[in-house]
């Protein structure tokens, strides 16, 4: 036996009693590993953008922020009427800082930071021409438009998690902790509170990410990133803006932003389900529309840019 | 037919020209492929057209560019090169026809064939605020069928092969125009590819980073790739390439060898000689066309003449022959022949 048999030998016997062992989990690791690493790839541009880490730092320093004013202007407002949901509550309990911050964020800052990454998603990389160069590697468009999403996805959640933990940590720091009294009036216990925390992040996620997806359709038509920012956040003041005009009543369950603020449905004991439920049903039929539509519009689009 | 198709009978008349030895490009003057043998053929295209709100941008052309080639794609800004090139990395849809690249229709079978396309179109373009390698990174991530575990090693020898080694963790936003343009060049060269596709590329480039990049596509050709390389560059075209299109308004002009295209212009003969009355008079009785005489020289349209017998039928009568030549027209006149755009010098 010569030597180089001897060297392809192990090499060949462990090749064949891998094809022979897991055939099916190969093929399953080798159409899921491509897509990871381009999402791994997306990930590491969207959060590691200056401009992006910038608005980050903006939604983390809120809280901060918020906190702050509550604790040293505490001993007068106290039980003041006015201000939004949870402002009365934060001095008697820290946690109520990240329900107030992202009640706060949510009116502006928030939707204005998944503008930004969604809008830029498509149209960023058409105007940087990097798009033209995607495609003829070849990244598939269907490929490349689910990661785009994925990752615009990725930074709704990040941006929403971060929010909660940044305001917790800051609300245990200045104020008490103790177990959690919901709006019903029943108290649970903290971890049991911070675990509805978690679930209101995850709502909020949900409903950013769905005007992420508004976002990445627009992304597809355009190859000017800021107009495409620019568009999903008229449309979201245009819908806050009509959720507020009481005889367009009819309209409002169907409006990208009514049940935004829905999530306190899971501050209740029980939670209240039927409105959770809508919105979450709201979310994922505009996800699934603006998706199909970015989808339609992206894998036929001339890519001239 | 279109004229680009007419096969070429006149390299039987040039002399003193040795034939071209690359054994891979079709014999000049052979008999036309089939449309439908495109098996040797890189790219072969058939009434590609693209029609852009009502403007006609590429009229209907009919590419076919052999394997091993290195092919030539020129014409004046504007003439469509650019809109083609994107109609074959399946970037844009054409309004009719069809395309093969590599032998697999586009763009249906982009996933199939475009990593074996290496692809450099309207320039470069990455994200000003990674580096080269991190570029290069990126696009690799992009490729379905590129392995991460081979990935450093690859990425290092692309932007060694473009001399990017040093540079390679420098932010492109530092980057030069040449770096730039070589860092796109480096991204073709991520994986062995069968065929470059390089739009314009030394588009903006001083004379030594033009000279960088020729030297590039010549050591890419070598390796066997097919090259196509657009250019509004004759010269460029000129010493790197085997084979040409011409683009002229969306309609591919010519396509041939660069023998053919040099070929293609009517080949005069000049005759200097003491007697340029009888000498012209020989020339007329032979047939030729167009016989003029300045001062003690003769020229005429060779046509189907060849110079030999030209030579011999003019000592025959008894002209003396001080010198004989057969001028070619330059690429440069053809190519303005061909396109026909531009001032008229003469006028």
């Amino acid at each position: 036996m010569s030597t180089a048999d001897i060297a392809s030998q192990p090499q060949g016997g462990e090749a064949g009693r891998a094809a022979s062992d897991r055939p099916g989990r190969r093929a399953g690791l080798a159409s899921v590993g491509p897509w990871l690493r381009l999402l791994r790839s997306e990930l590491g541009l969207v959060f590691l953008r200056r401009r992006n880490l910038a608005l980050l730092a903006v939604l983390a320093a809120i809280p901060v922020i918020l906190g702050i004013v509550l604790r040293v202007s505490s001993p007068q407002t106290g039980a003041g009427g006015g201000g939004p949901a949870f402002l009365g509550q934060v001095t008697g309990n820290g946690v109520f800082l990240a329900f107030l911050a992202l009640v706060v964020e949510l009116t502006l800052i928030l939707p204005l930071a998944v503008a930004v990454v969604a809008g830029d998603s498509i149209a960023g990389e058409a105007g940087r021409g990097t798009l033209r160069y995607l495609l003829a590697v070849p990244a598939g468009r269907t490929r490349l438009l689910g990661i785009k999403f994925a990752a615009v996805v990725a930074f709704c959640l990040g941006a929403c998690l971060l929010v909660a933990a940044v305001a917790v940590a800051v609300g245990a720091i200045l104020f008490p902790v103790r177990p959690v009294t919901l709006l019903s009036g029943a108290t649970i216990p903290l971890a049991a509170g911070l675990l509805r925390l978690l679930f209101v992040a995850g709502y909020i996620a949900a409903a950013m990410a769905a005007l992420g997806a508004v976002g990445v359709a627009i992304s597809t038509f355009t190859e000017h990133a800021i107009g495409a920012i620019a568009a999903v956040l008229v449309i979201a003041v245009a819908s806050e803006v009509t959720d507020n005009v009481s005889q367009l009543a009819a309209v409002h369950p169907y409006l990208p932003t009514h049940w935004w603020l829905s999530f306190d449905a899971l501050l209740r004991s029980p939670v209240a389900w039927p409105d959770l439920a809508h919105g979450l049903l709201s979310f994922g039929v505009y996800a699934v529309i603006f998706c199909s539509v970015g989808w339609a519009r992206f894998t036929t689009a001339d890519v001239t840019s | 037919m279109s004229p680009a198709a007419r096969p070429d009978t006149r390299d039987e008349v040039s002399f003193g020209r040795v034939a071209d030895g690359d054994e891979r490009l079709p014999a000049p003057g052979a008999p036309r492929r089939p449309q439908s043998d495109t098996a040797g053929l890189a790219i072969a295209t058939s009434g590609l057209a693209k029609r852009f709100r009502g403007q006609m941008a590429v009229a209907g052309i009919d590419l076919a560019v052999p394997r091993g080639s290195v092919y030539g794609f020129l014409g004046p800004n504007g003439s469509g090169k650019t809109t083609t090139i994107r109609m074959l990395l399946g970037l844009i849809q054409p309004t009719s026809g069809s395309q093969r690249l590599l032998g697999v229709a586009m763009p249906e079978g982009a996933n199939t064939v475009l990593p074996s396309v290496g692809s450099l179109v309207e320039g470069p373009a990455f994200y000003p605020q990674l580096s080269g390698q991190a570029n290069l990174a990126r696009l690799d991530a992009a490729d379905r069928v590129a392995s991460p575990r081979t990935a450093q090693a690859r990425i290092g020898h692309a932007l060694n092969r473009v001399g990017l080694l040093t540079a390679a963790g420098k932010r492109y936003r530092a980057y030069s125009l040449g770096m730039k343009q070589r860092l796109a060049i480096a991204a073709g060269l991520l994986q062995p590819r069968e065929l470059m596709i390089l739009d314009e590329p030394t588009n903006g480039l001083d004379p030594q980073g033009t000279r960088e990049v020729r030297a590039l596509i010549r050591e890419i050709a070598a390796d066997g790739t097919t090259v196509f390389v657009s250019s509004h560059l004759l010269a460029e075209v000129e010493q790197i390439c085997s084979h040409v299109g011409v683009m002229r308004a969306g309609e591919l002009v010519f396509q041939g060898t660069l023998d053919e295209m040099r070929g293609r212009g009517t080949t005069r003969i000049l005759v200097r000689t003491g007697e340029p009355a009888l000498a012209s008079q020989v020339l007329a009785r032979l047939g030729l066309a167009d016989v003029m005489v300045a001062g003690r020289e003769v020229t005429a349209q060779l046509g189907e003449q060849a110079p030999e017998t030209v030579c011999a039928e003019l000592v025959h009568a008894g002209v003396p022959v001080a010198g004989l030549d057969t001028p070619r027209a330059s690429l440069e006149d053809l190519f303005v022949e061909l396109t026909g755009e531009g001032f008229d010098v003469n006028g």
